[in-house]
């Protein structure tokens, strides 16, 4: 019998006379080609020895101290009350809200959060969600051929995390990289048969872009500009639809989701009403039901590919609800004097970082530019360095390959971490 | 009167939580960026104290319905219970805090749980070659038909323009025909309501990639042609595609690699029970011949003499997420099947013990189109006159989640039934004597219904009429 299964054999038996069978095997008589040998997986194990197992591998991994690695996903604190929302078992065990009247808290929840992505973009209509940032990125790609009825052509530069970069590529859009100077993208010069205009803002080296030449530049050759943005970020950034950006996507692992070595997290994607029709994936309205009460549903199905089919706008049907949830739950608890708070903390610990390498006689990448809570650093030899740091139980930066560090700093770096990984770079570096 | 919203909840002012003090000197912004950057308007969010956060959102939840509170037959989606041991193994500090750039050597106890999983998702469907990198069922599917795409292009064939898709398709097979930039055509059924063996034959030809599979298939009949209909594509060199949607019908008993299968994804939320989140996040994991194996996604897992490694796959169509797939959702599905190992097969026989079960219990009073074995799930429909959608409205005030309705689109009033092997016979039986009843019950009432549920039926015109998105 199955471990989470409650038939007795009694049950067994009664069910299979009201089948009319014999045997479960007579239930799979249909069944061609049969397997008729058994599974070649491990023992069947207790919850208790799995839950061993599972914490022997976690000792295999190296986790619990300071992280300086940033490039997409953030050591960020989380309010414990995030993970007690999501741990309900009617948020944990649903699906898809199908039937909204039992649905509410999962509709409610949506509303919420496209309400969030609305006003941290500043742009109108936000949907449910998608799988990650680079989906989110490749989506509106794929969203901008779509609305200006041109290929899938792009512009990017190297200031585009370069994983994002990857997935629009295997969606089989063309990239075009645009110059990019002392840390920043030049839109000087756009080819004119672009779709989309990308900026990330920061970038991938940490530095604030200009969203505003970015969709100027789009608009003038008739394609649309897609800015890229941690939400962190525009707490104190000036939102992207409010610089002429016409879609806004990225990750949303900054508002309270744990690394989990790199998901589940959650994309967003917001965008002007215009362009509601090609935007992908669910989208939630307010309503009322019979007795007029407000309630919330999934509407403008006709997009969708449970719908459409083949003429859906994309094929997304699961999204990232839960861990939407806990950006929505993060958001709500700190506010948006907390979010504040959360930027100019990475913001400044970042600086004081910046300030001491630089003291101890390192260079900045981009020593000009406007940076937020990363940033790149000359080291020659980034492998030692990051040996070093980790057999002081530190994890240190990416190593960019090329005698660069980027290193991110995140409101959970203390003055003493930072101090000691000051010290310990100088003597390795 | 207080809104429904968490934001009509706060006042400005008001904080949730608190963060630590700043140790280090706080530089004004105004000094580090141009002021043209910065933001002029503070965006409006809720503004709200901890406590009514909590309760909130726990009132929130409490408008829902989960596996945890209620019997959910939502069919093709395997809705089972989730065992909290996943919950934990997740939610261990060892693998929550390991960041996914972390050097590989740092990380082995994580690509060990991946490089396992592989074998297991590989063992499970006898196809050699895994990728645990798509993050859902249908982005699953996309990088199947991407690496399908990607196969023909390296081999020159520059004629295969068409993916063929049975008419009881899940809507993400052709959609993600289209998205790959194939022509999708639909294929009939027999009178069992599976693939038309004769009509496959006359539509395969040298431009067709693949055929996109579901078995059992979304009337819950096991396709029992499935190894034909691989001869058939294979001998023009096209690919045999399988929507793993339904692998909850087939674990230990069928292994599709045997059936001719070429490639399929796995629902990870769905057959190993991650959970489903309310929508997600799921995994969507594909296994796949010796063939294709070359073709994956960015990267894999693998052993090396140092331990375990990412690689990047000889001819990949390249990343298909930011970082390495949901491994939260990687590590319940490796935590579940090492909590069943080979008594998997008894997941899969007590699942479709059940779904047949149901059929036998409610044939007479439901129609039930293809009354024969079926496998996890069954498709059934009201008596006549009487509408899916009334019958599964009059289930949420018998306290149910009701069945996939109207889906698959080729029964008419189709309810898709899956009862999964986690309910017991008494709960079956309740099911079935609402099913019963709300067959014998008055147009009037049903159509009145739900009246116990947080609201009535809703106004989905106006919603999409005067949308309202945000607040």
């Amino acid at each position: 019998m199955a471990r989470f299964t409650p038939h007795t054999d009694a049950d067994i038996q009664e069910m299979l006379d009201a089948i009319g069978v014999e045997t479960i095997d007579d239930l799979f008589a249909d069944v061609q080609p049969k397997f008729e040998g058994e599974l070649d997986l491990p023992p069947v194990l207790s919850e208790y020895e799995a839950l061993r197992d599972v914490g022997e591998l976690a000792r295999e991994n190296v986790a619990g101290f300071p992280i300086f690695l940033g490039a997409g996903a953030y050591d960020r604190i989380t309010p414990s009350a995030v993970g007690a929302v999501i741990s309900r078992g009617e948020f944990l065990t649903s699906y898809t809200p199908y039937q909204p009247e039992i649905s509410q808290g999962t509709l409610q929840s949506i509303f919420e959060f496209q309400s969030i992505i609305s006003e941290l973009t500043g742009l109108e209509i936000s949907n449910a969600s998608v799988y990650d940032g680079a989906n989110a990125v490749a989506e509106a790609a794929l969203m901008t051929a779509r609305l200006t009825k041109r290929d899938p052509k792009v512009a990017v530069s190297k200031g585009l995390n370069p994983r994002y970069r990857e997935v629009i590529e295997t969606y089989r859009v063309e990239v075009v990289e645009l110059p990019f100077e002392n840390g920043a993208t030049d839109f000087s010069n756009v080819p004119e048969d672009v779709s989309g205009v990308f900026v990330q803002s920061p970038n991938f080296f940490g530095v604030v872009e200009d969203i505003a030449a970015a969709s100027e530049a789009a608009h003038a050759v008739g394609a649309l500009s897609v800015a890229v943005c941690d939400p962190i970020s525009l707490a104190v950034l000036e939102a992207p639809g409010n610089l002429g950006a016409d879609i806004a996507v990225g990750e949303a692992q900054p508002l309270g989701m744990p690394l989990l070595f790199g998901g589940p997290y959650a994309g967003y994607m917001a965008t002007k009403p215009e362009f509601v029709r090609q935007l992908p994936g669910r989208i939630c309205g307010e309503t009322v039901d019979r007795d007029g009460k407000l309630a919330y549903v999934l509407t403008l199905r006709g997009r969708e590919q449970d719908i459409r089919r083949a003429r859906a706008n994309s094929n997304i049907c699961t999204n990232q609800a839960l861990t939407a949830l806990a950006a929505t739950v993060y958001t709500a608890l700190l506010g948006p004097e907390g979010l504040r708070e959360v930027a100019e903390l990475s913001i400044s610990k970042a600086h004081y970082l910046a300030e001491k390498l630089q003291a101890s006689g390192f260079t900045l990448r981009y020593p000009d530019a406007p940076f937020l809570w990363e940033f790149a650093v000359e080291v020659p030899d980034a492998l030692r360095v990051n040996d070093a740091l980790l057999s002081n139980n530190v994890v240190g930066g990416l190593d960019l390959g090329d005698g660069a560090m980027l290193i991110a700093v995140t409101e959970k770096r203390t003055k003493k971490e930072l101090d000691d990984f000051v010290e310990v770079v100088r003597n390795a570096g | 009167m207080l809104g429904n919203l968490i934001r009509d909840r706060g006042r400005e002012g008001r904080r949730g939580f608190t963060l630590p003090k700043p140790d280090t000197e706080m530089n004004p912004l105004e000094s580090i960026l141009p002021k043209s950057a910065l933001r002029k308007e503070k965006p409006k969010l809720a503004e709200v104290d901890e406590p009514t956060v909590i309760r909130h959102y726990t009132n929130l939840s409490r408008q829902n319905q989960g596996i945890d509170t209620t019997f959910y037959p939502l069919g093709s989606c395997t809705m089972k219970h989730n065992p909290r041991a996943n919950e934990a193994a997740a939610a261990v500090p060892g693998f929550a805090g390991l960041h996914p750039l972390q050097h590989e050597a740092q990380a082995q106890g994580a690509l060990r749980v991946m490089y396992e999983l592989q074998g297991f998702l590989a063992e499970v469907s006898g196809l050699p070659a895994v990728s645990l990198q798509p993050l859902a069922g249908a982005q699953g599917e996309l990088t199947s038909i991407l690496m399908v795409k990607k196969f023909f292009e390296d081999a020159g064939d520059e004629a295969r323009t068409t993916v063929l898709v049975p008419s009881t398709a899940h809507g993400t097979n052709p959609a993600t025909a289209s998205m790959v930039g194939f022509k999708s055509k639909e294929i009939g059924l027999d009178e069992h309501g599976c693939v038309d063996v004769d009509e496959l034959r006359s539509l395969v030809d040298e431009t067709t990639a693949a055929l996109m599979i579901t078995n059992p298939n979304t009337c819950g009949v096991f396709e029992r042609n499935i190894a034909e209909i691989a001869e058939i594509l294979h001998e023009t060199g096209a690919f045999l595609y399988m929507d793993g949607a339904n692998m909850n019908a087939n674990m230990g008993r069928m292994r599709p690699a045997a059936a001719g299968v070429d490639i399929m994804h796995y629902n990870l939320h769905k057959t190993f029970s991650t959970p489903h989140g309310g929508g997600g996040p799921g995994s969507g994991a594909i296994a796949c011949v010796e063939k294709l194996a070359p073709f994956r996604p960015d990267p894999v897992v693998e052993k090396t003499e140092d331990g375990y490694a990412f690689a990047a796959p000889e001819k990949t169509i390249g990343r298909v997420t930011t970082f390495h797939g949901n491994f939260g959702v990687l590590l319940k599905a490796w935590n579940y099947i090492k909590m069943h190992g080979p008594e998997l097969r008894d997941v899969t026989d007590m699942a479709v013990l059940n779904a047949n079960y149901v059929r036998a219990r409610l044939r007479g009073t439901y129609r039930i189109p293809y009354d024969e074995l079926c496998k996890h799930e069954v498709v059934v429909q009201p008596p006549d006159g009487m509408k899916a959608l009334d019958i599964a409205k009059g289930l949420i005030d018998h306290g149910y989640h009701p069945p996939t309705i109207y889906f698959p689109l080729v029964v008419k009033e189709a309810m898709l039934i899956e009862p999964t092997e986690s309910e017991s016979k008494e709960t079956l039986d309740d099911f079935i004597g609402a099913m019963l009843e709300l067959a014998e019950t008055s147009s009037e009432d049903l159509e009145a219904a739900p009246t116990h549920a947080p609201t009535r039926r809703l106004d989905e015109t106006r919603a999409a009429r005067n949308l309202k998105a945000r607040w």
